[in-house]
């Protein structure tokens, strides 16, 4: 296990404690997206190639479009309120 | 009582149906007959010395409720909620605990990571890689595996997807957005999509126009690809279906729908899941009766080659991209 194996495996438990302790949504998802790409690479230590751009494609990718979505819908992102509030 | 209860399942039954005949006889009878002390005939005096009586019962009974209850409730605003709080955390320590306990012990007990007496170094993985290439003709092994030797799992896999598919439409489908008479759940929907749209933000139109053919054209490279590289279906559609989503969020709903409607995307989703049950069916009925299934697997390394991975690859990409996409557009406005 060399250097950079250790750097990305303890910044993906970082990822993984920070995601779920962050207060705003907004953050947790990007945090989580940064969590699927260090996965990807992960994955390609692993040597499963085919995981890895799975990984990189559905879980930093289309997950957190959806995401992104489903916090826009519920209005869990700030810059929309202050908007909505400005608009009324 | 002369006769016998019936039995609890049938007085159940008779309950669940209404029958008066079968419900506690003992109970019935109790209170139809009235008892004997109100049959005799009572004195004013009397009469009213039994209603005080009963009158202070009554209110006796009522104040030693309200006391219980009272002493409940203080207890239960005062004293209750932090026992209670105490209760949980105690309980979710003990058992989050016993789950990390339980998880540790587990991985103790696995064996070595890349130890070569591991139980996964069988004589199937070796059957794999020693006579894939023969067997399959495709290159990649997991490409093999998933749609030639497994492709029984990879079938209930897509089964699951599908599934999943279709519970989004149903909880998330508002109607058809192209219809003459929109309700008034989807004008609100698409009033509310139009007032968060990216207002025609020129930076990701540009971006958008340089990325998403390369987007696309990779996602596509990926599906063809599956059998001699890394990649399949999956992965490809999941490329190909974000970079139509990156197309929708640039240019909006009117501009992708020139192109890519709803109808369109549900025939692809609708042929590329027809062929590839008709496929995989021809190869289980001739696998399952050791016949020659005469498709030719070509070259391995060719891009024509390894039989019927090619087509399956390419039916799921397509499924999977189309799938991405109306998620998206699901998520967003309820329909497309």
């Amino acid at each position: 296990m060399n250097l950079f194996t250790v750097i990305v495996l303890g910044f993906l438990v970082i990822c993984a404690i920070a995601t779920s302790i962050s207060k705003n949504l907004l953050v947790s998802v990007v945090i989580f997206m940064a969590y699927s790409v260090l996965m990807s690479i992960v994955w390609m230590f692993l040597q499963s190639p085919d995981l890895a751009i799975t990984e990189a494609a559905v879980g930093a990718g289309v997950t957190s479009i959806l995401f992104f979505i489903t916090l826009k819908k519920i209005h869990a992102i700030r810059g929309n309120e202050e908007e909505d509030a400005h608009d009324k | 009582m002369t006769n016998k209860q019936p039995s609890l399942l049938k007085r159940f039954l008779g309950w669940m149906n209404d029958d008066e005949s079968t419900l506690d006889r003992e109970l019935t009878q109790r209170l139809s007959t009235p008892s004997e002390e109100s049959l005799r005939e009572l004195s004013p005096e009397e009469f009213d010395a039994r209603e005080a009586r009963e009158e202070k019962q009554r209110e006796d009974l009522y104040l030693a409720e309200q006391e219980q209850f009272n002493r409940i409730h203080n207890w239960a605003t005062h004293k209750g909620v932090a026992v209670l709080n105490w209760v949980y955390r105690g309980l979710a320590l003990l058992v989050c605990s016993f789950i990390i306990l339980f998880l540790l012990r587990t991985a103790v007990a696995l064996p070595p990571f890349g130890a070569e007496d591991n139980p996964y170094n069988n004589e199937v993985s070796q059957r794999y890689i020693e006579s894939g290439i023969q067997e399959t003709g495709a290159i990649n092994f997991v490409a093999g595996m998933i749609l030639d030797y497994r492709a029984f799992d990879t079938f209930g896999e897509s089964t699951v997807l599908f599934v999943a598919a279709c519970s989004v439409i149903m909880l998330l489908k508002l109607g058809d957005h192209s219809a003459e008479h929109p309700s008034a759940a989807m004008l609100e929907a698409e009033f509310d999509d139009r007032h968060h749209e990216p207002k025609n933000d020129e930076v990701l139109q540009l971006a958008a126009k340089v990325l998403v053919p390369v987007i696309l054209l990779f996602g596509f490279y990926i599906v063809l690809n599956g059998h001699l590289s890394p990649g399949g279906g999956f992965s490809g559609g999941a490329v190909m279906g974000a970079g139509l989503m990156l197309y929708l969020n640039a240019f909006g709903f009117e501009k992708t729908s020139r192109f890519f409607t709803y109808k369109l995307s549900r025939w692809i989703s609708y042929l590329a899941l027809m062929t590839y049950a008709g496929l995989k069916s021809y190869s289980f009925f001739t696998g399952a009766n050791h016949l020659a299934s005469g498709i030719p697997l070509g070259i391995p390394g060719a891009i024509l080659s390894s039989g019927l991975i090619l087509p399956l690859n390419v039916c799921v990409g397509l499924i999977v991209m189309c799938t991405m996409y109306t998620f998206y557009s699901l998520f967003r406005k309820g329909g497309m």
